[in-house]
């Protein structure tokens, strides 16, 4: 460590003002506060300030992201060696959703980062560190088989159409990793759903068992079947969805994972458990309604199954709580995330073109997010204008 | 009476190099953007609609600026409006008469050049207090300028949504088997503002007058 400080204090002149290198300001002090605790203190007025800044919340919620990451990727070699109809170990099916799941990661980060530091360095900015959990978030909700180059291209319109337009980190309306998805959903809808590309390689014809499909639950849902089976026939079990053996984007299947990550996120006081509670509150309230008229299969579905199938748990605990898009009073958290509940399950039941409703329900909310805030200040401020003029 | 001007005097000049730039009718003065987004999906409705407005525009500016001293204030604006929609069902005419196919791409959109606000902009704040041949110069680089937008909106969303140019194929079909896809955003409108954004951001970076303080 030592001689890394060395380093740095032998090179740090170059990119101070005047230096050969001013231009690199931003990425070497990226790159500094990144291995060093920063030594600036403030030097006029009285401060508290909590050790808890911005790098640390961010790689809270990397850490959250771990367990949904580690069982994505054995369960993109799962649904791979159960549609080829081969045995395999669990090691063999962890390392073959490690090779499939591990470039994406690479290109998100390499592509938004990349941006980040350009941008940084044409405003004179200090680097934020935002990207590192859109840059997680955005392969975690990518379909296995998305070509790499859509994926830079999605996080390149993400970064700057979603993020740097608006100020950069902070400044942002919508979710970028949302942002990201939305647009290949949109600009690409034939690698972004259908029943051919949540499994690896059955895109690309690959010899499968006979009478395979990899539809998703949500995706034979909107098929109106009442029973929803595997791809070999084998019907799936309210535990099977819990746990995620179930095809779908990389990170999202796995209920559980999702959950140990919420409750480490509400643990360490990055997420907001009022989102979380909220969300998942609005979708039993909006599913238990529909439940009450029936219908459909989507209609029929017990609305605890809703909750646990799909991008939903995987929304409310990740995509909800992101501290930028969501609402900032205690009271807006709790409209907020019940109407994205709500929103989510009324645009998979009525919209049959989009089988999953909780990304266009999230990035929604994001736009009325403000407004939201807006009314509960003001209706505060009435509340208290009213008290004092009692008193008065 | 003083001196006449000469016919592309300075003064003249700059009423048609003015809205290709700095006070564009689009990227500034945020003007016809419905048009903008709704036929700028390929690039030849989007010249067609050019000349359109074109026309429709130099004509009524022409007309009312000739009959400004006569047009009671009062009822200016129909007057305005009779003569651009009388313009506008003239070019629809001729446009179902030798252009039938692109007549049908654009549908109502031709129709709706009568709701542009760029020309009731252009005849309420010029036209009708200037004399004729301004009045033609101004229509003409407004027109150009709202031209100049949507050929460029139109470029890039034929190019980067469909693959082609003015309907032939430009992207090599190699590109395809490589897992080259056409992005199926730049067909939708939200595409058309978002890539009209980019272009007012370019814009002002560059010309850092036209940034608002605020």
């Amino acid at each position: 460590m030592n001689a890394l400080r060395r380093y740095l204090d032998k090179i740090k002149p170059n990119v101070e003002k005047g230096g050969k290198f001013h231009f690199l300001k931003s990425t070497f002090e990226g790159f500094e506060t990144f291995l060093f605790v920063p030594n600036t203190v403030t030097s006029t007025g009285s401060h508290i300030r909590d050790a808890f800044d911005m790098k640390r919340g961010m790689i809270m919620v990397v850490l959250a992201l771990v367990p949904a990451l580690l069982f994505g990727m054995w369960n993109t070699g799962y649904q791979h060696f159960l549609a080829l109809g081969v045995e395999a170990g669990f090691w063999e099916m962890f390392w073959f959703g490690f090779l499939k799941v591990f470039p994406i990661i690479v290109v998100s980060y390499v592509t938004g980062l990349g941006i980040e530091f350009v941008f940084a360095q044409i405003r004179g900015h200090e680097i934020n560190e935002g990207f590192l959990v859109s840059g997680m978030l955005i392969p975690l909700v990518m379909p296995v088989d998305v070509p790499l180059w859509m994926v830079a291209l999605a996080t390149a319109f993400a970064v700057i159409i979603g993020k740097e337009v608006f100020g950069g980190t902070g400044m942002n309306i919508l979710n970028p990793a949302l942002t990201a998805r939305a647009f290949l959903f949109f600009a690409y809808p034939t690698k972004m759903s259908g029943d051919r590309i949540w499994v690896a390689g059955l895109e690309k014809g690959m010899e499968t068992v006979d009478g395979y499909s990899g539809a998703t639950i949500l995706g034979q849902a909107a098929q109106n079947n009442e029973v929803f089976v595997n791809g070999i026939g084998e019907k799936y079990t309210a535990w099977d969805m819990f746990l995620g053996t179930i095809p779908g984007s990389i990170g999202e299947t796995s209920t559980l994972a999702i959950l140990i990550g919420g409750l480490f996120l509400i643990y360490v006081g990055v997420g907001s458990w009022r989102i979380m509670l909220s969300v998942f509150a609005g979708g039993a309230a909006m599913g238990l309604l529909l439940n009450a008229f029936g219908g459909n299969a989507l209609m029929d579905m017990p609305f605890w199954q809703h909750l646990i199938v799909g991008g939903f748990a995987f929304g409310a605990v990740y995509m909800a709580t992101d501290p930028v898009t969501a609402t900032q009073t205690q009271r807006g958290k709790w409209i907020y995330g019940f109407l994205i509940g709500v929103l989510a399950i009324l645009i998979r039941v009525f919209n049959p073109g989009y089988p999953e409703g909780m990304m266009l329900a999230i990035l929604l909310m994001n736009v009325f997010a403000p407004l939201i805030d807006h009314y509960i200040l003001e209706a505060n401020i009435r509340k208290r204008l009213k008290r004092a003029k009692v008193q008065a | 009476m003083s001196e006449r001007e000469p016919l592309f005097s300075a003064k003249n000049l700059k009423l048609i190099r003015e809205p290709l730039g700095p006070s564009n009718p689009i990227t500034v003065q945020v003007l016809g953007i419905c048009s903008a987004l709704a036929i700028t999906v390929q690039l030849k409705p989007a010249i067609v609609m050019t000349l359109s407005v074109m026309a429709v525009m130099t004509v009524s500016s022409v007309v009312i600026s000739l009959l400004r001293k006569m047009i009671p204030p009062r009822i200016r604006i129909i007057v305005q409006l009779v003569v651009i929609a009388s313009m506008v069902i003239l070019v629809d005419e001729v446009l179902q008469a030798f252009a039938y196919e692109v007549s049908k791409q654009l549908s109502v959109f031709v129709g709706l050049i009568i709701t542009n606000c760029i020309i009731m902009g252009r005849l309420e704040a010029f036209a009708l207090a200037n004399k004729p041949w301004p009045s033609f110069m101004d229509a003409l680089g407004n027109a150009f300028g709202y031209g100049l937008i949507l050929i460029i909106v139109s470029f890039f969303r034929e190019l980067l949504g469909s693959g082609t140019l003015m309907g032939y194929q430009v992207v090599p079909n190699s590109f395809y088997e490589f897992g080259y896809a056409n992005n199926g955003l730049m067909v939708l409108p939200p595409m058309a503002l978002i890539v009209v954004g980019v272009i007012i951001w370019v814009q002002r970076s560059k010309n850092k007058d036209l940034v608002e303080q605020n």
